[in-house]
C-alpha cells in the first residue's frame, strides 16, 4: 500500500460492481473526483454518459470476463455495491447473483491481490424487532432472516464477507452497514416515501434512522483510505419517527391495520398493483435503528446533511 | 436513618408544583430539530400526557410523596422500586413524583416489557413518553446519557403477587446493580405503600397455565379482572441514594449480597410507611 503518495503516482484502479445503478453512479461521481483513483465499473447494465475517464466493463459478475478485469492484477480496491435487491426476481436468481457473485468477486481478491475490498451492506441486516436494544452495535446478531426469507441473501454476504475479513487478512476489508438510504435512489425506503398515499401500519410509527446518498458515498470514499478496515455502521443525522418524516414530505397516509397489511399488499403486490413487498412492513413497524460511534471515530464518518435535506432528498429531481 | 423527612422543601420550588408547561419546558431533553431524542421522547407528547398523569396522581390516588430532597436534580440515577398491584400505575406515580415534586423536573425512563412493542398505538405511545425497550443496552446508554431510570426488580414476580402475599417483597433481579456498579450509578430506593391494594387478587394458576399467561388474577367485585385499580392512596417514600463499589462481572453471590441491601432498605422503608398509613383509602 502506497500510503502518504499525494500526487504524482500513477492513480490507484478501482473497481466498483453495480455502477450503472443510481447508488453507483452516486458514489462513482464522488470518486471520479479525487485524483488518487481511476475508476473501473463492473455491471451488466450500460453505464451510459459515462465520463470517458471511466472504464466500463459490461458483464455479469460471475462471468469470466468479471474475472479478467482482475487477472491484470493492477485493482487497488473493490467498491462492492452490485448486491441485488429486485424484489420481482426469482430467489434462485437473486441468490447465485449475490451470494454467488460476491463469494467470487472475493475470491478474485484473494487470488490476484487486491489489498482493499469495502461491501456496502445494509443496516436491516440486523433486523427489525420488538425487543432490539435501540441502538445495535456492530457485534449484534444478524437476525433480519429469521422473520422473512428475502433477507437471508443480503445477511449471507454480510457473512461471506465478515469472514473473509478474518480469513484473508492481508485484504483490508472493510463492511459499511447504513441506515435507510435517501436520495434519488430507487431502493425500497426512498421507494416506500415516493408513495401518495403512504401506508403505514395502524398504532405503529417506529424511529427511523436515514442517510443521504451522498453522505453513503462519502463513507465509502472514507473506507478506501489506507489502514481502514472493519465492520462499521453508518448513521445519518438522527433519529425521527416515521410520520415526521412522511409529514416533513408532504404525503399523506393511510392507516391499515396490521393483520389486513400483509394479505392485503400480498395480494396487490401479486396482482402488481404495488411495488411494495410485503416482507418490508416490519420495517414500519419496529425499530431496527444502529450505533454509528464506531464509524465516527475509527473512519471519522460524519453525515454532512441535516435531518431535513436528506428526507427531502427522495423527491429531488435526478439529475443522472 | 432520616429516610422519612415529611414534606420538605414543597415551598421554594423553581417552576409552581402544578405547571405542567413550565415543568416541561425546564426538563433537559436531547432534542432533534423536530424535538425527537434518539429514543423517541418528545417533550410535546410528555406535556399532554403530564396533565393526564398529575390527575392521576394528585386527585385519583392522591399521592404523598416523602423524601423528595433525595431525588437528584441531574445526573445519572436508578430508581429501584417495589412492584405491585396488577397494572402498573406505581411507575406512573413514581414518574408523577419525580417530574411534579421536586424543584428541578425530572423524566423518568422505565424499561418497558419487550411485548409492548407489538401492541398497537402502546408501541410508540411509550416511546413518546420516554419510555425505553427493556434491554440492559438501552439502561447503559441512557445512564451514560446521565438519565433518571427507574426498576422493578421484582419484575412480574412483584406486579402479579396475590392480595395475601403483599408487601413482601419478591426476589430481586441482578441486572440493576451490575448495570449500577458498571456505570457508578447512585442507587435511590423507592417504596410504594398503597399500590397493593389497587386490586386485591387471588391468582388463579390453572387457568394461567392453560391461557399460557404468567399469571391470571381475579378481583373479587365486577368486572373481576384487574382493568380500573381502585382509589387508594399512594404514599412513596424516596430513600437516601445508595452507593455501590466493585466488579459488574462479579459472580451473583457476591451481587446478590448488594441487591439484597437495597432489597432491605426498601423493605424497611415499606415497614415505616405502613406503620405510619392510618387507612388504604385516606
Amino acid at each position: 500500500m502506497s500510503s502518504g503518495s499525494d500526487a504524482g503516482a500513477a492513480p490507484k484502479k478501482i473497481v466498483i460492481t453495480g455502477i450503472a445503478g443510481r447508488l453507483g453512479r452516486v458514489v462513482a461521481r464522488r470518486l471520479h473526483r479525487d485524483p488518487r483513483y481511476s475508476l473501473v465499473g463492473l455491471d451488466r447494465r450500460p453505464f451510459p454518459g459515462r465520463p470517458k475517464d471511466v472504464e466500463h466493463h459490461q458483464v455479469d459478475l460471475r462471468s469470466k470476463k468479471a474475472r479478467d478485469v482482475f487477472r491484470s492484477g493492477e485493482i487497488a480496491a473493490l467498491v462492492h455495491l452490485g448486491v441485488m435487491h429486485d424484489p420481482r426476481s426469482t430467489p434462485a436468481e437473486l441468490y447465485s447473483w449475490n451470494v454467488g457473485g460476491t463469494s467470487r468477486l472475493l475470491d478474485y481478491c484473494q487470488t490476484y491481490g487486491v489489498p482493499k475490498v469495502v461491501l456496502l451492506s445494509s443496516a436491516n441486516v440486523y433486523g427489525p424487532r420488538p425487543d432490539n436494544p435501540q441502538f445495535l452495535t456492530e457485534d449484534a446478531p444478524l437476525l433480519a432472516a429469521q422473520r422473512f426469507p428475502q433477507m437471508r441473501d443480503l445477511v449471507e454476504v454480510d457473512h461471506l464477507a465478515s469472514t473473509f475479513f478474518w480469513k484473508a487478512r492481508a485484504v483490508e476489508t472493510v463492511i459499511l452497514r447504513p441506515v435507510h438510504i435517501l436520495g434519488t435512489v430507487h431502493n425500497a425506503p426512498s421507494n416506500y416515501l415516493r408513495l401518495d398515499p403512504i401506508p403505514m401500519l395502524l398504532g405503529f410509527d417506529p424511529m427511523v434512522q436515514l442517510i443521504h446518498e451522498l453522505d453513503v458515498a462519502e463513507a465509502i470514499s472514507a473506507a478506501l483510505a489506507p489502514g481502514a478496515r472493519g465492520i462499521y455502521n453508518v448513521v445519518g443525522p438522527g433519529e425521527v419517527p416515521l410520520s415526521v418524516v412522511i409529514k416533513e414530505l408532504g404525503r399523506r397516509t393511510v392507516p391499515i391495520p396490521h393483520p389486513l397489511a400483509k394479505p392485503l399488499y400480498w395480494a396487490a403486490w401479486r396482482l402488481g398493483l404495488s411495488g411494495y413487498p410485503v416482507a418490508e412492513f416490519d420495517f414500519i413497524r419496529y425499530v431496527c435503528m444502529v450505533d454509528g460511534h464506531r464509524a465516527e471515530r475509527e473512519l471519522n464518518i460524519r453525515p454532512r446533511h441535516s435531518l431535513r435535506e436528506t428526507i427531502r432528498a427522495v423527491d429531488e429531481p435526478s439529475d443522472v | 436513618m432520616g429516610v422519612v423527612d415529611r414534606l420538605r422543601g414543597k415551598r421554594d420550588a423553581a417552576p409552581a408544583k402544578d405547571d405542567i408547561a413550565a415543568r416541561s419546558r425546564a426538563l433537559v431533553v436531547r432534542q432533534n430539530e423536530y424535538g425527537y431524542d434518539p429514543f423517541g421522547l418528545s417533550r410535546d407528547h410528555v406535556k399532554n400526557a403530564a396533565r393526564v398523569m398529575r390527575w392521576i396522581y394528585r386527585y385519583y390516588f392522591r399521592a404523598q410523596a416523602y423524601g423528595i430532597e433525595n431525588i437528584p436534580p441531574s445526573g445519572r440515577v436508578l430508581f429501584i422500586a417495589n412492584h405491585s398491584g396488577q397494572l402498573p400505575f406505581d411507575g406512573l406515580v413514581i414518574g408523577g413524583a419525580v417530574f411534579l415534586e421536586p424543584p428541578q423536573p425530572r423524566l423518568v425512563r422505565s424499561m418497558v416489557e419487550h411485548f409492548v412493542g407489538t401492541v398497537p398505538f402502546a408501541s410508540y405511545f411509550f416511546s413518546r413518553l420516554g419510555q425505553v425497550t427493556g434491554t440492559p443496552e438501552n439502561c447503559r446508554r441512557l445512564l451514560q446519557e446521565d438519565e433518571a431510570i427507574l426498576v422493578f426488580p421484582e419484575g412480574a414476580r412483584g406486579i402479579s403477587k396475590p392480595f395475601s402475599k403483599r408487601y413482601q417483597l419478591a426476589d430481586f433481579g441482578l441486572g440493576f446493580m451490575r448495570l449500577a456498579l458498571e456505570n457508578r450509578t447512585p442507587i435511590v430506593p423507592v417504596a410504594v405503600i398503597g399500590a397493593e391494594e389497587q386490586a386485591p387478587a387471588i391468582n388463579l394458576r390453572s387457568i394461567a397455565k392453560l391461557v399460557g399467561a404468567p399469571s391470571f388474577p381475579v378481583v373479587p367485585y365486577p368486572p373481576f379482572v384487574p382493568l380500573v385499580p381502585l382509589p387508594t392512596k399512594y404514599r412513596l417514600y424516596f430513600g437516601e441514594a445508595m452507593h455501590f463499589t466493585g466488579d459488574p462481572d462479579d459472580d451473583d453471590e457476591a451481587l446478590d449480597e448488594k441487591a439484597r441491601a437495597v432489597k432491605h432498605r426498601i423493605q424497611s422503608m415499606i415497614h415505616l410507611g405502613l406503620r405510619e398509613r392510618k387507612h388504604v383509602f385516606w
